[in-house]
């Protein structure tokens, strides 16, 4: 421990320490916006009639705030800090990491303002309207000359696997951002989007599948190429594996966003050509769940005793099976069930809650003492405790989803015996109510678990220097 | 799609599977100079790597995507503009009529291609048609009878109709209640048939310049004493002195068209059934902006034995159980 608390004369943790102590707030934010949303599914009566309150309203802000605060602060927190520590160089610049915080601050703060407002472009995950969208583009090429000027000055010859996946989601969520949000303003709040029709469609879901892809998916692959060897104290399993996998995820990748316009005005070739890039890249997805759960060979004893490992390794359970899962539901007989139903909304969760939260929660974890000179948590017992409401809340959650999406499905395509539909769809709502409700609950447990979280971070914070030892812990674990 | 664009997407298309696939076969062979198993040799905050080879499975799974890629290119399209050797396309993608599509759909059929949407349509015909062939054959007034045909019939118009006349059939703003006996073009079987199969457009002129202020406020109080409504007998008296305007359509005595044998659609203005709300505002509303109303033509998008079925449906609501 001594040797990082030497080190934070070289290293900017300043930022860092910000981003990771946002992460957890705009976690409790998102995810608290999440349950009340999920709650109205149920009760609809909660929007209490107030415009702003409305489930149109709160969804965007849900999933901005979970995407773009709380997802993306994990980001920022854990590429500076790996950057820096597997370079062995302080950032490139304190002053323009600085600015990426206060901006990135600011973004959010106007995206919950303007969403609630009704200001919306209407692009799904990129709903914030143009000067937000200025800033943003602003914000993220200063992350990217903080990153990439860091790489430049590094003190080691090779550029560490974590790096490659930070850089290659810092670059195409830059690409994606901008391509996606060009539009025609028309006033300060209103803008249309400079393209059309099917191409409209097709560029959204270029972005929308790859904001998924390399901001939730290769951001946070390189999150685990850093946290899982480090916390399991072991090599990772296999260079060769991660060169092929990452890639061929992140050429794959980019090819997979017409599997959300199956069944659409989408041209048919397209709809094939991203069929067919979706299925192949299921197997580079699971290079990298296999590189990280095979780096825990000769350490899999320390999932007893360690539950910041546990958080990782469950993580990458959840990140294989949602990984199985997105290439299956791409495929078109098996979407022509799927589609429109719950089933994607728990395919999302598998992923938003599995492995994006678990891997960011367990990666905090490990950040908070390293940051504020402790050997460990206040609690490692709360830690433990947080691992089992999230694991439950997510259980919860995506198995009420699989069971009201296919159910939604089946009733949808239900015909009589004379070819006339089975169900009107008001009756399939009414059968997905029960599960609505079981969402909400799995929603409340995730939340619950947030705050065990930051008040064990809060604990930790604020006690003295080095006062939190292994030894005292260990016990409790 | 131009050939530029075409050769554009099937050489990207390619390079990236071939140079994905290149990469795996590099990557099975140990390049290192490492033995397998070792480290690397790099240390990155104490993180080593080591050099372990690729798991077979997995590779072997990689393999197997590789060929079925290659395979569903090959068979669909995908390829830029290549049709891919089935022929498949899910629908006569581009059509923009009724009449392109059904030109479309012969053309595929004398050219041997493989239209999804076509195919299913043909398959459920097949299976259902005989179905409803067999409940055409009978008149409507049988069918009307008929439980297991009202049944279908009711799911019929679940689907394709409640959107506008309600799932209860009794209408809404603009559109008509179908189960008061009340009707714009007839509800004689045969006519209920014509209005299903053709559709039917309505239109009401707007009178606000004709008559001015004045006049619409003098006409409405005639209009709706003639459903025995109370009005301003004055105003109402001077509205009739104009109303052989309104009697080309509705009638020297306002009953509408169907009393007279018209083809108009023009409500019977005596009953107090209003399709666009019979309060003083909505009856001046109406004659000051007019009204447009349209049923669409169910003739090609159901076929006439479906037709026949819905009529007999709609045709029961207005009858005595």
């Amino acid at each position: 421990m001594s040797q990082t608390v030497a080190s934070q004369t070289e290293y900017n943790y300043k930022v860092v320490r910000q981003f990771a102590i946002m992460t957890v707030i705009w976690g409790i934010v998102g995810m608290g916006v999440g349950v009340f949303i999920a709650a109205q599914l149920a009760w609809p009566a909660l929007n209490f009639d107030i415009p702003w309150l409305t489930y149109s309203r709160l969804r965007p802000l849900h999933t901005n705030a979970v995407i773009f605060a709380f997802g993306t602060s994990a980001l920022f927190a854990t590429s500076y800090y790996v950057v820096q520590r597997t370079c062995q160089t302080r950032l490139f610049s304190d002053k323009l990491a600085a600015f990426t915080f206060w901006g990135w601050q600011a973004i959010i703060l106007a995206a919950a303002i303007t969403l609630p407002l009704g200001i919306t472009s209407s692009k799904e995950y990129a709903e914030l309207e143009w000067p937000i969208d200025i800033a943003i583009a602003v914000v993220w090429v200063t992350y990217a000359v903080v990153f990439f000027g860091t790489l430049i000055k590094r003190k080691v010859s090779h550029i560490y696997v974590a790096n490659w996946f930070y850089a290659g989601f810092i670059i195409t969520v830059a690409v994606l951002h901008i391509v996606n949000s060009m539009a025609v303003p028309v006033s300060l709040t209103k803008s249309y989007s400079i393209y059309a029709g099917a191409v409209d469609a097709m560029v959204q879901w270029w972005y929308g599948h790859n904001a998924v892809g390399f901001l939730l998916t290769a951001g946070f692959l390189g999150m685990m190429y850093y946290f899982v060897p480090k916390q399991a104290g072991r090599p990772v399993y296999s260079y060769r594996l991660s060169v092929v996998h990452f890639w061929a995820l992140v050429s794959l990748y980019i090819w997979a966003g017409p599997h959300h316009l199956h069944y659409t005005a989408l041209p048919d070739w397209t709809q094939s050509l991203g069929m067919v890039m979706s299925v192949i890249l299921f197997v580079p997805s699971w290079g990298g769940m296999i590189n990280g759960i095979m780096t825990l060979s000769g350490a899999w004893h320390k999932l007893r005793t360690d539950p910041v490992l546990r958080f990782l390794v469950v993580s990458l359970s959840f990140y294989g099976m949602s990984t199985f899962e997105g290439p299956m539901m791409a495929i078109k007989s098996v979407n022509a069930l799927s589609h429109y139903t719950d089933w994607t909304v728990g395919h999302v969760h598998s992923g938003a809650l599995g492995w994006v939260a678990m891997i960011s929660i367990g990666a905090i974890y490990h950040l908070i003492p390293a940051l504020f000179g402790h050997a460990n948590m206040y609690s490692v017992k709360l830690v433990n405790t947080h691992f089992w409401l999230h694991t439950v809340g997510v259980v919860l959650y995506i198995v009420a989803m699989w069971i009201s999406g296919v159910m939604q499905g089946l009733m949808w395509r239900a015909v009589n015996s004379d070819g006339t539909l089975m169900y009107s769809f008001v009756q399939s709502l009414e059968a997905s109510k029960p599960f609505y409700i079981m969402r909400f609950l799995g929603g409340v447990f995730i939340v619950v678990g947030m705050l065990v979280m930051a008040y064990n971070v809060y604990r930790t914070v604020v006690a003295k220097s080095g006062s939190l030892t292994t030894e005292a812990n260990t016990q409790m674990a | 799609m131009t050939s530029f664009w075409s050769i554009w997407v099937i050489v990207l298309t390619l390079a990236c599977l071939a140079l994905i696939f290149g990469l795996l076969l590099w990557n099975l062979k140990n390049y290192t100079g490492v033995e397998e198993g070792e480290s690397c040799g790099h240390e990155f905050d104490g993180i080593e790597e080591l050099n372990n080879p690729l798991p077979k499975w997995w590779t072997y799974m990689f393999f197997a995507t590789f060929i079925w890629s290659v395979y569903y290119l090959a068979a669909y399209p995908g390829l830029g503009n290549f049709a891919g050797f089935l022929n498949w396309t899910s629908s006569n993608q581009g059509v923009t009529s009724l009449e392109e599509s059904k030109q479309a759909t012969e053309e595929a059929k004398a050219n041997g291609h493989w239209v999804q949407l076509d195919k299913e349509f043909e398959a459920a015909d097949e299976r259902f048609g005989p179905i409803f062939k067999a409940f055409a054959e009978q008149d409507i007034e049988t069918l009307a009878k008929d439980q297991k045909a009202l049944e279908i019939g009711q799911r019929l118009f679940a689907q394709n109709c409640a959107q506008c006349h309600g799932s209860d059939a009794r209408g809404a703003m603009g559109f008509p209640n179908l189960a008061d006996n009340d009707w714009l073009y007839g509800g004689t079987p045969d006519k209920i048939k014509e209005t299903l199969l053709q559709g039917r457009v309505a239109a009401m002129p707007g009178w606000q310049d004709a008559l001015g202020d004045q006049g619409i406020k003098e006409m409405t109080a005639y209009v709706l004493s003639l459903s025995g409504r109370k009005v301003n007998q004055k105003d109402a008296d001077a509205g009739k002195a104009k109303f052989a305007m309104c009697a080309a359509c509705h009638g020297m005595d306002g009953k509408g068209s169907v009393a007279h044998n018209l083809p108009f659609g023009a409500p019977d203005l005596t009953d107090n059934i209003w399709l666009y709300g019979g309060s003083q505002r909505a009856v001046e509303e109406t004659l000051r902006h007019g009204r447009a109303g349209v049923m669409p033509a169910w003739k090609d998008i159901l076929g006439e034995d479906k037709v026949h079925l819905l009529t007999a449906y709609v045709y029961s609501l207005s009858q005595e159980k």
